[in-house]
């Protein structure tokens, strides 16, 4: 038990951390809420003045402002997918005994460390590119007809690569937890008659059931607000093709010049994340607690 | 029916013999104990046994049947950890339905083996819970429960009381014992602790560094030990011994003698001492007896009162002095 006097201590100790942190999120938001009421266009510089519920109005009355709904939905979703369910079958792989561990699970790491423009980057243009991708020579090798994947598939594209930047940091944390059971737990189950099936199933699954639930936490609150990889490949299209939400407010604030609705679309953004947020932890965050 | 018999088996870790050459024969029905120091090779024969581990060389039988490249699923054989090793997301009543799960035994005949298993064990009034909401003995009983509901060929223990207190030890020694009693089932445990070894087994093994030292009955061992090394582990306090002319007397490398088989006298006997610890436990007084030839330990009735500095003569029961020549072995 901590005695008064540290308490206190401890109190005036974190203050200045907690304030300086408090006024770098609480002014933006302030504010942002400010414009979001306001007639604020570059373009039309003589329209100010209180706008009332215009620019929530302009915004979510958009077809775009569905469009972009579903995709961010989609953009989460598949992502999530394609990390929790690869993640998991990679960290089963490396939890094997096998020659040359270290380096491997190195490898399989470093993707984490490229910075999202670089990696979109890659992609672009080392595979994804019809031209002179890796993907179009497999394609041309194969006598077919290399595909234009920003233009054909572009939401998928952008899944695809933020999936790969994500599947190190799923594949880590699952690796970690598949390594904490205990190995008589396994040998218990061996002896019961479970096969590798079974016992994955029913003792390996629920052991790291606590640990997915991170991932999915973790990764949905980065995944809301994905933006560099689309601005670097897609740049949103075509169309709204690959627009999510945060794309959204930077192509109506920043492209459109449009501050009044731009700041409407960040509030909604926040109000959504707000909304993911506390539905992931009613529907997830029950398995943290135990 | 559940004899098992071991020929030559042998395991190695990479480069580090593990267990040497061992050959046993455990009959049906029989309660076997493996003790040992620790590290001697215990718990890597149990494994091997269980299939969990591979044997080197050599061969193992169920039954008469080679099982040395069965899986352990295979045998027929259940096994009782020390960390219990329940699974902690499972209810009480599906972590012991779990290998009849596995089995694809029909729900009927689950709930009625499990409810069987519950009564047996004093389980019943847990069986909803977690693992984790349960005491250390509880937690054993669940193990034991999930082992007995598949009715094995055997039942292998490897220390399944050392994380008990010392009072529930004594009970679930107990509850064991009963259960092998009622049940008749090939039994193996393995302990490092000699009172559970001597209590419960109808035939010991001790083991030395992966070497069967002993095979026989707990009296047999204690009576007949075959070497300095058994005489020295069976026994409580343990056996002193005596090197060089005094053992000479006899004939003998060395000799030994149990603590409580050493006369104590006040006024006569063979060895002259000193007292120098007295341990009272109450029933019993384990004096350390200063000697010629070293700290003897002795075992009077608890009413003797000594202090250090004490002089003392002891008198060893001629019948019943072990000698041993210079390899240690029994004469
Ligand atoms: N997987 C392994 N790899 C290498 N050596 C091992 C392995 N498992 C056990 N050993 C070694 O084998 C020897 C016997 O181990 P074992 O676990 O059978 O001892 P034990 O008699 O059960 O001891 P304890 O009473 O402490 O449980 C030890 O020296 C141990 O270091
Ligand atoms: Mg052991």
């Amino acid at each position: 038990m901590a005695t008064r006097q540290t308490r206190t201590l401890a109190r005036t100790m974190m203050a200045p951390a907690v304030i300086v942190l408090f006024i770098w999120m609480a002014v933006p938001l302030a504010m942002t809420l400010w414009f979001s009421f306001q007639n604020y266009s570059l373009i039309n510089p003589m329209m100010t003045g209180f706008a009332g519920w215009a620019n929530y109005v302009y915004v979510i009355g958009d077809p775009s402002f569905t469009q972009a709904l579903l995709n961010t939905l989609f953009l989460v979703g598949g992502v999530l997918l394609i990390t929790v369910i690869g993640g998991t079958f990679l960290a089963l792989l490396l939890d094997q005994p096998i020659w040359g561990q270290g380096i491997l699970r190195i490898l399989v790491i470093s993707p984490f460390f490229v910075m999202p423009p670089v990696a979109a980057l890659i992609w672009k243009n080392g595979f994804m590119h019809p031209g002179y991708g890796m993907l179009g020579h497999l394609w041309k090798a194969f006598g077919l007809q290399p595909v234009d994947w920003f233009n054909q598939y572009p939401l998928f594209s952008v899944i695809v690569i933020v999936a790969w930047q994500w599947l190190p940091f799923a594949t880590l944390i699952l690796l970690t937890a598949l390594q904490s059971l205990s190995e008589e737990q396994r040998e218990a189950a061996e002896m019961d008659g479970a096969n590798a099936l079974n016992r994955f199933r029913y003792i390996i699954l629920p052991h790291m059931a606590r640990a997915i639930t991170i991932v999915i936490l973790i990764q949905t609150i980065f995944l809301l607000g994905i933006f560099a990889e689309i601005r670097v490949t897609t740049g949103g299209g075509p169309g709204y093709a690959s627009t999510n939400i945060a794309f959204l407010v930077f192509r109506t604030g920043i492209l459109s010049n449009d501050i009044g609705a731009g700041s409407a679309g960040g509030v909604i953004a926040v109000i959504i994340a707000n909304i993911v947020a506390i539905f992931l932890m009613r529907a997830v965050g029950r398995n943290l607690d135990a | 029916m559940g004899s098992i018999s071991l020929s030559h088996v042998n395991k190695s870790f990479g480069d580090v013999q593990v267990i040497p050459d061992i050959s046993l024969e455990i009959n049906d029905g029989e309660f076997v104990v493996f003790v040992g120091p620790s590290g001697c090779g215990k718990s890597t024969l149990l494994r091997l046994i269980a299939g969990l581990e591979d044997t080197t060389s050599g061969h193992i039988r169920l039954d008469g049947q080679d099982v040395t490249d069965a899986p352990p699923a295979r045998r027929g054989l259940a096994m009782v950890f020390q960390s219990y090793a329940l699974y902690p997301h499972m209810s009480v009543r599906d972590n012991i339905a779990f290998p009849l799960k596995m089995a694809k035994t029909p729900q009927a005949e689950i709930d009625r083996k499990v409810d069987y298993a519950a009564r047996t064990l004093n389980l019943a009034s847990y069986l909803d819970r977690k693992p984790r909401a349960l005491s250390g003995g509880q937690r054993q009983r669940v193990a034991i429960g999930r082992a007995i509901v598949r009715e094995p060929k055997a039942f292998l223990f490897d220390e399944p009381l050392s994380n008990l207190d010392a009072a529930l030890r004594v009970n679930m020694r107990l509850e064991i014992t009963e259960l092998h009693q009622q049940l008749k089932t090939t039994m193996i445990y393995v302990t490092h602790d000699q009172v559970e070894a001597m209590t419960m087994a109808d035939r010991i093994v001790v083991l030395n560094a992966g070497n069967v030292e002993q095979f026989g009955s707990p009296l047999d061992l204690y009576r007949k030990p075959a070497n300095r090394f058994v005489a020295g582990f069976i026994g409580s306090p343990r056996m002193n011994f005596i090197d060089g002319a005094e053992a000479g007397k006899h004939d003998a490398h060395s000799i030994g003698v149990r603590p409580e088989h050493i006369r104590l006298s006040t006024s006569e006997g063979a060895w002259q001492g000193v007292v120098n610890v007295s341990e009272q436990l109450g029933s019993d007084t384990f004096l350390h007896v200063q000697t010629d030839f070293g700290l003897l330990t002795v075992r009077t009735d608890g009413d003797q009162t000594f202090t250090h500095g004490d002089k003392v003569w002891l008198t060893p029961d001629p019948n019943r002095i072990y000698k041993f020549d210079a390899a240690g072995q029994a004469i």
